[in-house]
């Protein structure tokens, strides 16, 4: 029954979608390309911010230490919602007290900058995790000897750590990537105009609320299973010469 | 407890301590919080339907990832084909679009229905909670059924061919053997995902479900107040979220870790 009248009345608001002005096509490819672009920037932002937060982890004073550990943890224990609002207003502030104090006007931070600064901070705690635990599962004998070869700290990064590390943390890595394309979603609350956003204004405008959140379902799908799959290819060139894992 | 121990108050740690007394101290004294007696029943109120919420769709989530590991693990095809597409659809879209999905669509298509607005259920449909709680319920058991698949998976073979020997009924096969083995395995990650799940509580707020952050934004509608809502609000989730981890460590601790 539901079924039906869902079918008949997508059936009648499948030309909403169109990409030409009457459909709202072109709005939610525009909104995935801004989610994109989010995750693709807070994704790398918190892969740096996790790269040095693990080794900051691993090899730094204890004070740094206990900073990355209380770092993580508030991260992790507090709503990314929150998280959002409270950086968002943190950051804009900041800088703007910065530029005044400098003599230069007050300006309007871009929510595409915004969104990366405050996702990627979130990404970064999680990711210092997961590149810990991958460091750790780099065999001692291979660091003691590439020491005992006289390489510098960053060169044994560079050469052996990183390369080393990276099969294990792959499938990690790719989980983050997951969660950082559905945080963008956070930001259609803080109402900045991604896929979530962009999908409830032609769904509000319209009615028609199956239509196009089913269409947005499916194109997070899309991104999330070829993403899944890209990561999957990426694991295994990773793992090319090593022992199978898995029987 | 390791934080009464001498080993952990090294001096650099007192005098981090001692930095975040003076940040506690500076910020009760200088921001504003003279709306907080106002709003204190409201945001007592407001945590309450945060915890309930996040303890009814982990009960209820619970109950459907169960079969939907059973399924992904052993069921015939046409079992586990749908439990893995929607483990799949529930993983790969965020919770925020699902939740509007459910409110926005399921909410316009009901009063089209007569027969459900006429029913004794409409008074509870038309409240928002009953979506957010769906939603909530539907996301971890979607993770969960991920999860109770491998734990399924993972349980000895032996185990099960020994009962199967032993003339045991397939039911009380599961219900002796392969599910409490399987919730076992689970424990352990159980505590994260119960801390996941509190974290997407907040965002029923957006369908004016009234839960703890649904209070500190009329908080902050009220008062104009930027930072000092959002402040309390993070302290509330970080303590909720330490009572969570006390007491799964409570409670591993008290299971035995040994498994056949």
């Amino acid at each position: 029954m539901f079924a039906l009248v869902g079918a008949a009345e997508a059936a009648s608001t499948l030309d909403l979608l169109r990409l030409a002005p009457p459909g709202w096509g072109a709005g939610l490819l525009w909104g995935l390309w801004n989610s994109v672009m989010i995750s693709l920037g807070a994704f790398g932002l918190g892969l740096v911010l996790g790269t040095g937060g693990a080794f900051g982890k691993l090899y730094g004073g204890p004070v740094l230490r206990d900073l990355l550990a209380v770092y993580t943890t508030v991260v992790r224990a507090v709503p990314e919602l929150v998280l959002i609002l409270i950086l968002y207003y943190a950051v804009t502030d900041a800088v703007n007290q910065i530029l005044l104090s400098f003599g230069y006007a007050r300006i309007q931070i871009s929510g595409l900058a915004a969104g990366i600064a405050v996702l990627g901070v979130v990404q970064g705690a999680y990711a210092t995790e997961v590149l810990r635990g991958a460091i750790q599962a780099v065999p001692a004998g291979q660091i003691e000897a590439a020491r005992a070869m006289g390489m510098s700290p960053g060169l044994l990064a560079r050469r052996v750590t990183l390369p080393l590390m990276l099969s294990n943390a792959l499938p990690g890595l790719g989980n983050l990537w997951l969660i950082a394309t559905k945080d963008t979603a956070l930001l259609a609350v803080v109402g900045f105009a991604e896929l979530t956003q962009a999908t409830r204004q032609a769904a509000g405008a319209t009615k028609a609320y199956f239509t196009f959140f089913m269409a947005a379902g499916l194109l997070y799908l899309i991104l999330s299973i070829g993403s899944g799959w890209l990561f999957a290819m990426a694991e295994r060139r990773a793992r090319r010469g090593q022992p199978e894992v898995r029987g | 407890m390791m934080l009464f121990t001498r080993a952990f108050w090294q001096p650099h740690r007192i005098i981090m301590a001692l930095i975040v007394l003076g940040i506690v101290i500076w910020s009760a004294a200088t921001l504003r919080w003279d709306w907080l007696p106002k709003y204190l029943p409201q945001a007592v109120q407001g945590i309450w339907r945060t915890i309930w919420l996040m303890l009814a769709s982990l009960v209820l989530g619970m109950m459907l990832a169960i079969p939907l590991g059973l399924a992904q693990a052993v069921g015939p095809w046409f079992l586990a084909w749908p439990a893995r597409a929607f483990c799949t659809v529930i993983r790969g879209t965020p919770l925020l679009l699902q939740l509007w999905l459910l409110y926005y669509g399921l909410g316009s298509l009901f009063p089209q229905i007569p027969w459900i607005r006429q029913s004794d259920l409409w008074p509870i449909l038309r409240q928002a909670w009953p979506y957010g709680l769906l939603a909530l319920t539907l996301s971890f058991a979607g993770y969960e059924g991920e999860v109770m698949r491998g734990a399924f998976k993972s349980v000895p073979k032996g185990q099960l061919e020994a009962a199967k020997a032993m003339g045991m009924p397939r039911f009380t096969m599961l219900r002796r053997i392969w599910l409490p083995q399987a919730v076992h395995r689970v424990l352990p990650t159980l505590g994260g995902e119960t801390v996941l799940q509190l974290k997407a509580t907040p965002l029923v707020a957006t369908i004016t479900v009234v839960d703890i952050y649904a209070v500190a934004s009329r908080v902050r509608q009220d008062t104009f107040l930027t930072y000092e809502p959002l402040l309390l609000l993070a302290v509330v989730y970080m303590a909720i979220t330490g009572l969570i981890v006390l007491l799964f460590r409570w409670f591993e601790a008290r299971l035995p870790s040994r498994v056949a």
